[in-house]
């Protein structure tokens, strides 16, 4: 899987890297540092990240079964 | 996979953050029946946090806020305010005498401001929950003016920073000696204290607000230091409350909160769950194991999205219910300070302050109760609350992992 991040959303709300910190980190000053890709095994918990971001600056790429498409409503 | 809910479907009741998340869920796991959710604000679905920060300061737009719902096969009902439960009909009743029958129903009628207390204010003084509140706020908002915030909560202090950032005067009233100190303590809250005055608010602590008036075309408030101010825009933030008026005479316990068990249904009187209804969010009290009341409640937005999964669950495969029993976290941005916490600061009995520097505006505090710790809060150390979070999750699932084992 790879993982995408808009780091021009991104406000480091930390909720990531409780989601999923094999993947999500923050260096000193706050900015998020995370990995390129990531196997299988953590889907799930990437997933949670994904869902967990409240500016939804994370995407996941790969076979998935997202329910909603990310567009707003109306 | 829908034939427990054949018919009806299932109704959510509240078209926010809590609602949506469950909808959302209910989806992933599975359910394709009927799915209608009905709201009172006439807006679909919006992030909150963003109204008391970037929406206020004019950086973000209505359509900036919306939260993703489309494709979910969802019948919106908005503009609509449930006004009573029915359990033996199932049906939910609205205020135009409509009712809508239900197989499932999902509480999540979030929470409402506190009003200021009677007599009611005069006019031009605000509340902030709703986007309609905060478009109100932002147009009364003038370079030229000062605004009185009454409470330093986290709405009055988010309003507060967004407002001098805006190069608005700003009084913030607050009868503790600190902002936040009953949901961060003494010590952080002197921080925060800093963080104001420092941004040139007169912050009045330990002062509350005796009365407000109506002086021509602004707000008046005697404050009990003996002092007066004057104001050209006055917001109420005394916190909020969990919006359960249309569940009064339903059967279910909604003392402060619709009670639920660990798997997020809601409780009747009796105590025992009533049938496919199910809670999230702010309107639900619930019981975790590091809380030493039976139910408590929170208004984070990790809450409600977290909740909501449980929730959907529950109604779902409710042979097999999930526990909810979360590390609880929020955020809040104040200035140019990423406040960010997990845990439980507010049931700490000590706190071990590892950084407080306004100069650097860093703040690392640790809450402990009975010597283990309970709960954390950071400033701009963003990296530490991860590490403090993966401490108290690892606690948590261990003291789980006891209690299985010790077959109870």
């Amino acid at each position: 899987m790879r993982i995408h991040v808009d780091m021009d959303l991104c406000q480091s709300h930390g909720q990531c890297a409780f989601a999923a910190p094999e993947v999500f980190s923050f260096d000193g000053d706050d900015n998020l540092v995370h990995a390129e890709t990531a196997g299988e095994s953590l889907r799930d918990a990437l997933e949670r990240a994904a869902a967990a971001c409240p500016v939804r600056a994370i995407r996941i790429d790969g076979p998935a079964h997202e329910a909603a498409t990310g567009e707003p409503v109306a | 996979m829908s034939p427990r809910f054949d018919g009806p479907g299932i109704v959510v009741v509240g078209a926010s953050l809590a609602g949506l998340r469950t909808c959302t869920a209910l989806r992933r796991l599975g359910y394709d029946g009927r799915l209608t959710v009905i709201g009172d604000e006439p807006h679909p679905p919006y992030d909150r946090p963003p109204l008391s920060k970037e929406f206020l300061a004019g950086r973000a737009d209505g359509a900036d806020l919306s939260l993703p719902g489309a494709g979910l096969g969802i019948t919106w009902q908005l503009g609509r305010r449930a006004t009573g439960l029915d359990l033996t009909a199932r049906t939910v009743e609205i205020d135009d005498g409509a009712l809508f029958p239900f197989g499932g129903l999902v509480i999540a009628t979030g929470s409402a401001a506190r009003p200021w207390p009677a007599p009611a204010p005069p006019a031009g003084v605000h509340t902030l929950r709703g986007l309609d509140d905060a478009r109100s706020l932002r147009a009364a908002l003038r370079r030229d003016g000062r605004l009185l915030v009454i409470g330093a909560g986290f709405i009055g202090s988010e309003v507060t920073a967004t407002a001098r950032g805006a190069g608005v005067e700003v009084t913030l009233v607050e009868p503790e000696p600190q902002p936040l100190r009953r949901a961060v303590g003494a010590a952080a809250g002197e921080f925060l204290a800093a963080l104001h005055r420092r941004a040139g608010v007169d912050l009045r602590t330990s002062t509350k607000v005796l009365s407000l008036d109506r002086v021509r075309e602004h707000t008046g408030a005697r404050l009990s230091d003996g002092t007066d101010v004057t104001a050209t825009a006055a917001v109420v933030a005394l916190g909020s409350a969990p919006s359960t008026d249309w569940l009064t005479g339903s059967g279910l316990d909604t003392t402060e909160g619709v009670l639920c068990d660990r798997h997020a249904r809601a409780l009747l009187r009796d105590g025992t769950p009533a049938t496919d209804v199910v809670a999230a969010g702010d309107v639900a009290r619930w019981p975790h194991p590091w809380a030493d009341t039976p139910g408590i409640t929170l208004g984070h937005w990790s809450h409600a999205t977290e909740q909501a999964e449980i929730a959907a669950r529950s109604l779902l495969f409710p042979e097999t219910p999930a526990d909810y029993r979360p590390v609880p976290s929020f955020w809040s941005d104040q200035y140019d300070v990423k406040l960010r916490s997990v845990g439980f600061p507010a049931l700490a009995d000590s706190v071990d302050v590892r950084e407080n520097d306004p100069d650097t505006r860093r703040l690392d505090v640790a809450y402990y109760r009975h010597g283990r710790l309970i709960g954390a809060l950071t400033g701009n150390r963003v990296a530490r609350i991860a590490a403090y979070r993966s401490r108290l999750a690892t606690d948590l699932e261990g003291e789980a992992g006891a209690t299985a084992a010790a077959g109870r």
